[in-house]
């Protein structure tokens, strides 16, 4: 039985657990004294060794993304701590925020020495209006401190709604004040970035990480989690669960462990289908509950750990409409700059629609991976392969269930039976 | 209504936080929402003249993101998170269930000025779900009737606080100014973290 391991999450339950007093009673801004003093290179290498992969989504090892960053060139570099957070599911840096910015502010003090960038960005996402409050105290309280100021700015830039600008080059356009869409890569940000200067991007929690490796060492990382998938990370529990919530665990533990020692399935209620890493990422079943939630495992299972976003859906739940929804939202989020994605998404929707309606046929579903099969793959950005995703999976899995809806002449289920107050105070 | 001395000051400083001015512009528009509830004509040439840009391109990154708003919304603008999670644990209810109360379809404001509504996506917040947002603020664990209570409350003037965040729930303008990076002093307000986020920890220390 895999343990927790609050490391990210060890303070969280105390009060003040967001002020600079408490981050630092619990040897806060500690870790960046120590790394100030160190050569950068060796910072990079420390992070490098620590096995810390980036927990945006794609687990690119952390260090060797800073070490790609150009050195002695004579141009700014610059950081961006990405806390866009708006994969649907993904809910994790936005309660860290909430309960601990200096984390990240010592992170990123840490991250700028490593690379050699004397101005970060953290852009976050603009609808979180308490988040950003807490945010911007903090990086005030940093600078009133001495910890920002004397060698790194670090500036909170806030977002306006748009997933795409989670993306990392579409949030450097949006960033430099233009429409969020996505850049042609190459040129990498490593090497043509913000204001095509070097730079690095990273998700909250991975740059959050960073203290804790900094101050206890590369050995103490390594030795928790899987042979390729090193450390602690927050995954996130909701949907029909009895209790939903965040659990910092090694990589590696299973959706059976966590459910285990979470509570389990709602009363009465099982597992149909989940997502373990964000709507991106293709659906797993009952089938796959001792999958191990790492890198490998779940990309061998035939889906991605991503963001860790366990969404959890009981038999309650028509998968037709969930798909739909998601399929909705890529549709929208779309930012329109190639073709697959902004026709093909629209396409989706109407099949979908109709389908979940009971207009559709069976036909539609050859048509539905047939249009999947021209935007993956043939778009810009991995937002269009990621809308295929739901789709697919669930095709794979649930066929039945889109035919019982073209026989049926409906939708078989009872959305009510699904909410979570199941139809006591569904009026 | 043209802009206060003091209002185009601390558009000035928002600009002095970047290298490049430009970057400035979403954090403008936010301060200009603040102002005007929305983004008017006024908005955009202003900040057209601080950046050095053409009105068509601040226009163009306004219309770009969803919470710049064209049109005036209420004094307090909620949003029923309706991505499937949300949608599936009872937001589809929640936000029927506010269009019938409110009398307002989707992107609706009412008459009286002080609630509009609009169906948002997944806002980082699924292990609360049903999630309505106030301004940006949080309210978790929604039901029907909490919903409907809480517009209750906004049209009598004394809206719920939110579930995490301050003591009081501030109005639209104030909450843009926040996002356009304002200090309220209300930071140190609310809780840490609610009991989901601290789930894990708390079963660690019962030694699991
Ligand atoms: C459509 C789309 C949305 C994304 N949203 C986010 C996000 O909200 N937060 C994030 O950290 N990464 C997001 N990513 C991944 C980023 O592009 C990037 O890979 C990541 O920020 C790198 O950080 P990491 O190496 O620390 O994981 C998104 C990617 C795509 C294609
Ligand atoms: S795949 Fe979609 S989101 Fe990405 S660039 Fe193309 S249209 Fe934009
Ligand atoms: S789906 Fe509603 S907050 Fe995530």
């Amino acid at each position: 039985m895999t343990k927790l391991a609050p490391v990210l999450s060890a303070h969280w339950d105390e009060k003040d657990s967001f002020t600079i007093q408490a981050y630092k009673r619990h040897g806060g801004y500690t870790a960046s004294a120590k790394a100030l003093a160190m050569d950068p290179d060796a910072v990079i290498q420390l992070v490098k060794d620590s096995g810390l992969r980036g927990r945006g989504g794609a687990g690119f090892p952390t260090g060797m993304k800073w070490g790609f960053i150009p050195q002695g060139d004579n141009k700014d570099h610059y950081l961006v701590v990405n806390a866009d957070e708006s994969e649907p599911g993904t809910c994790k840096d936005t309660p860290l925020l909430m309960a601990n910015p200096h984390v990240l502010i010592e992170g990123c003090i840490i991250a700028a020495h490593a690379i050699r960038a004397k101005h970060a960005f953290i852009y976050i996402r603009g609808e979180v209006t308490h988040v950003v409050r807490r945010m911007n105290q903090a990086i005030e309280d940093a600078y009133a401190a001495g910890y920002l100021g004397n060698g790194v700015e670090l500036v909170l830039h806030v977002g306006a709604g748009a997933y795409i600008c989670g993306e990392e080059t579409a949030l450097l356009d949006s960033l430099e004040g233009f429409r969020g869409q996505p850049r042609l890569r190459p040129p990498f940000p490593a090497i043509a970035g913000l204001y095509a200067r070097p730079t690095v991007v990273n998700n909250v929690e991975s740059i959050a990480s960073v203290p804790a490796i900094v101050a206890n060492g590369a050995e103490w990382y390594q030795s928790m989690g899987t042979e390729k998938s090193k450390g602690t990370t927050l995954y996130s529990l909701s949907g029909h669960v009895v209790n939903p919530g965040q659990f910092e665990a090694p990589l590696g533990i299973t959706l059976r462990e966590i459910l285990d020692l979470s509570g389990g399935m709602r009363k009465g209620h099982k597992l149909k289908f989940w997502t373990p890493g964000g709507s991106s990422t293709p659906l797993f079943t009952d089938e796959h509950l001792d999958v191990p939630l790492d890198y490998e495992g779940v990309a061998g299972a035939g889906s991605m750990l991503g963001t860790k976003a366990l969404q959890i859906f009981d038999e309650t739940t028509c998968v037709v409409r969930a798909v739909l929804r998601w399929t909705e939202f890529y549709k929208h989020e779309s930012c329109g700059k190639c073709t697959p994605c902004r026709e093909g998404t629209w396409w989706l929707v109407q099949i979908l629609r109709d389908l979940e309606n009971g207009k559709g046929s069976e036909a539609d579903l050859a048509k539905l991976l047939d249009l999947c099969d021209n935007i993956m793959g043939r778009s810009f950005c991995a937002l269009g392969d990621g809308a295929t995703s739901p789709i697919t999976s669930s095709i794979k899995y649930f066929r039945d269930e889109y035919i019982a809806h073209v026989t049926n002449g409906a939708c078989p289920f009872d959305p009510i039976a699904s909410t979570l107050f199941e139809g006591a105070d569904a009026k | 209504m043209a802009y206060t001395d003091d209002q185009l000051a601390v558009m000035e400083a928002i600009i002095t936080r970047y290298p490049r001015k430009r970057s400035a512009i979403m954090p403008l528009l936010h301060y200009s929402q603040s102002i005007t509830g929305y983004i008017n004509n006024e908005g955009i040439e202003i900040i057209s003249e601080l950046l050095e840009l053409e009105n068509a391109e601040v226009t163009a990154v306004s219309t770009f993101y969803t919470q710049y708003k064209n049109q005036p919304v209420g004094e307090y603008h909620v949003g029923v998170c309706t991505n499937t999670l949300c949608a599936v644990m009872g937001g589809d209810a929640i936000f029927a269930g506010l269009k019938e109360h409110l009398g307002v379809e989707n992107d609706g404001v009412t008459a009286d000025g002080k609630v509009s509504l609009e169906h948002i996506e997944c806002n980082a917040a699924c292990d609360y779900a049903p999630v309505v947002m106030a301004n940006w603020e949080f309210y978790d664990n929604q039901t029907v009737q909490s919903a409907k209570d809480l517009v209750d409350s906004m049209r009598s003037g004394n809206p719920k606080p939110p579930t995490r965040g301050p003591s009081k729930l501030v109005t639209w303008k104030e909450a843009s100014a926040v996002l356009a990076g304002v200090n309220d002093g209300l930071a140190n307000e609310g809780v840490q973290a609610g009991e989901p986020t601290l789930l894990g920890l708390k079963l660690s220390k019962e030694g699991k």
